[in-house]
């Protein structure tokens, strides 16, 4: 295949405490994909997206991005964490956390300007949440939040994009509004790797999908991959899953 | 001497000027660092780091022999210093959350603290007595250097809140996300903690270490009712402390026997309980009166729409109807048959009822309405 790997994991292994949450995980995601991350609870999806991010210390194994180390390669990356990971009663607003997409490129100190404002109402509008953009975030919707939480990965304007489920807990017209945004950004030849929880919508929303489970199942095209075999390898029990082709 | 006399006094007073200084600059810092504990749920942190404080306060004067309050602090400071990083370790190593490692050091450094401090007034020294005014404070004893100091600490860390503004805000609200982005979240994490022991331990001399902690949320908690914006919030309990610590210096000052570092502590309170219960958009008043008048509103409009559905069956949309039709329903009152009226939805003639023009507009566009307001 001719073309760039976006991402590239070698022999990555990760462990809380003495069990191994992830085992020798080898791993390439080819630039341009839209790929699902499927297993079930506890198989390490997050923490193999938060061990890639430089989040979480690997005990063993390494990471690369466009053949370079992550930290070498911030500015291409951005990163959409689970919507339950934060206090929305923080007392902010919706413009300010998408602002905050901005920072990685700001740097120490430097403040946003009219440049970075500008940059995040845009984001806003892309999610459909401008009107909602003084709002304290508490009082936005789950869904609402959601979509602030990809409107500020959005602004950072990166290649790569990694998302913690965020279809969790949201209504079905925020789910079209957020998959439209993936795909457009697929389209534009952005790289998209989703931890996602529906098996349902795998074969319509991605076009690649990873296994999962502590050690890696399985990688590839779904329509190649994404099948009962793979489907039990990962959740253990016989797994039938339709897929209308 | 009362209220007046004290506030005549206190900008020539020498004592109580330094003294009422001291209070406010104390009660402006806390508040201001209290905001981040708080939003940081680390409300206990404050409490652990002060009784933490202890020791170092009676080691230090054991090995000095010496009540200079500096040395006493800088003891202090190290062993508060300690205790956080002890706290910090054992969140991280062990299975322990970080209440329990909260309330471990806490008790443990407090233990140990008291126990020399017992040791020490058994000593045959007559330079020992004074040293439990650091259990609850003693504002009388604040001089002039205690001030600037507490000003110098209190200017610093306004510049570099200022300066790295919008490092602390980002790691306050997503610390994982601040990772990724490249910033080194444990220099922040130590900036805001070891200021907030810094404070905490400026303010022993006048609240003591039992008390301390009360300066750090008191403010904090109060302000976060007000405002939904992090920098108002943080200037807020900046101001919210200030005026504990002037207001509790002038009661304190006013009567005899009155500890000043309490009477702090509880005007602060007094901002507290005033603020959950006033505050407009969260606090308890408002928004039960906000429950009840939508309480009322649904009572109203279902009232409304069960004439609607009378009124439908008819081609006249204002035929009179028998108001005894609606005893059967359960929503309705007298009450709410007068409101409709006050709003024109309905006419009374007699006995009988008739829903207007509007009333019967109102009622049909109900439930479209609101469905367009929930998006």
């Amino acid at each position: 295949m001719s073309k760039k790997i976006a991402v590239k994991v070698d022999d990555l292994t990760v462990a809380y405490n003495y069990k191994p949450v992830l085992w020798d995980i080898d791993l390439e995601i080819p630039e341009g994909v839209l790929m699902a991350i499927v297993g079930p609870n506890g198989a390490g999806k997050s923490t193999l997206i938060k061990s890639i991010l430089g989040i979480l210390k690997p005990i063993a194994g390494s990471v690369a991005i466009y053949g370079k180390p992550y930290e070498k390669q911030r500015r291409l990356v951005a990163y959409v964490p689970q919507k339950g990971s934060v206090d929305w009663d923080f007392p902010t607003t919706a413009l300010d956390v998408v602002m905050m997409g901005t920072y990685g490129s700001l740097g120490w100190i430097k403040r946003p300007r009219q440049k970075e404002k500008k940059a995040a109402l845009e984001a806003l509008e892309k999610v459909g949440m401008l009107a909602f953009k003084g709002r304290q975030i508490s009082q936005l919707s789950g869904g609402q939040q959601q979509r602030i939480f990809l409107a500020r990965a959005l602004v950072q304007n990166a290649s790569i994009y990694f998302m913690d489920e965020p279809f969790q807990g949201v209504d079905a017209t925020t789910e079209i509004a957020i998959i439209n945004i993936l795909k457009e950004l697929r389209k534009a030849g952005k790289t998209v790797i989703v931890v996602h929880h529906d098996l349902q919508t795998v074969p319509e929303y991605f076009d690649w999908v990873t296994f999962l489970n502590v050690k890696k199942i399985a990688t590839g095209p779904v329509k190649d991959i994404f099948n009962d075999d793979n489907l039990t390898k990962t959740y253990g029990i016989n797994y039938k899953v339709s897929i209308q082709e | 001497m009362d209220i007046q006399d004290y506030f005549s006094l206190v900008f020539s007073d020498y004592t109580l000027r330094t003294i009422t200084l001291g209070t406010a600059i104390l009660g402006a810092v806390t508040g201001m660092l209290g905001s981040f504990a708080v939003l940081r749920k680390q409300s206990l942190l404050g409490d652990a780091i002060s009784h933490a404080a202890l020791p170092g306060i009676a080691i230090a004067f054991l090995i000095t022999g010496a009540k200079d309050s500096n040395t006493l602090l800088l003891g202090a400071l190290v062993s508060g210093l300690i205790g956080t990083f002890w706290i910090r370790g054992i969140v991280k190593k062990t299975h322990l959350k970080s209440d329990t490692a909260l309330g471990l050091i806490l008790s443990l450094f407090f233990g140990f603290g008291m126990l020399l401090l017992t040791f020490i007034q058994k000593q045959p020294n007559a330079n020992q007595a004074g040293l439990d005014k650091y259990l609850f404070g003693q504002a009388a004893t604040l001089v002039e250097s205690d001030v600037w100091l507490m000003a110098i600490v209190t200017g610093l860390c306004l510049f570099v809140l200022l300066l790295f503004w919008k490092e602390f805000k980002i790691l306050l609200f997503d610390a994982d996300y601040t990772k990724t982005l490249g910033f080194n979240t444990k220099i922040i994490d130590i900036l805001i903690t070891s200021f907030i022991v810094l404070a905490i331990v400026l303010g022993l001399q006048t609240v003591g270490v039992v008390l301390m902690s009360a300066m750090l949320l008191a403010p904090a908690a109060a302000a976060r009712q007000w405002t939904n914006s992090l920098s108002t919030m943080v200037f807020l309990a900046a101001v919210f402390g200030a005026f504990s610590g002037v207001f509790g210096t002038a009661i304190s000052a006013s009567q005899t026997n009155l500890s000043t570092g309490p009477v702090i502590v509880l005007v602060a309170s007094v901002f507290v309980f005033f603020s959950f219960v006033f505050s407009p958009s969260r606090g308890l008043l408002f928004k039960h009166i906000r429950v009840i008048k939508n309480r009322r509103d649904l009572e109203l409009h279902k009232t409304l729409s069960f004439m609607y559905h009378i009124a439908e069956t008819h081609d006249n949309i204002s035929h009179p109807h028998a108001i005894k039709l609606l005893n059967n329903f359960q929503g309705y009152t007298k009450s709410t048959l007068q409101k409709l009226v006050e709003k024109d939805y309905v006419k009374l003639e007699g006995k009988m009822w008739r829903l207007t023009e509007t009333g019967f507009n109102t009622a049909a566009n109900l439930y479209t309405k609101q469905s367009t307001d929930d998006e």
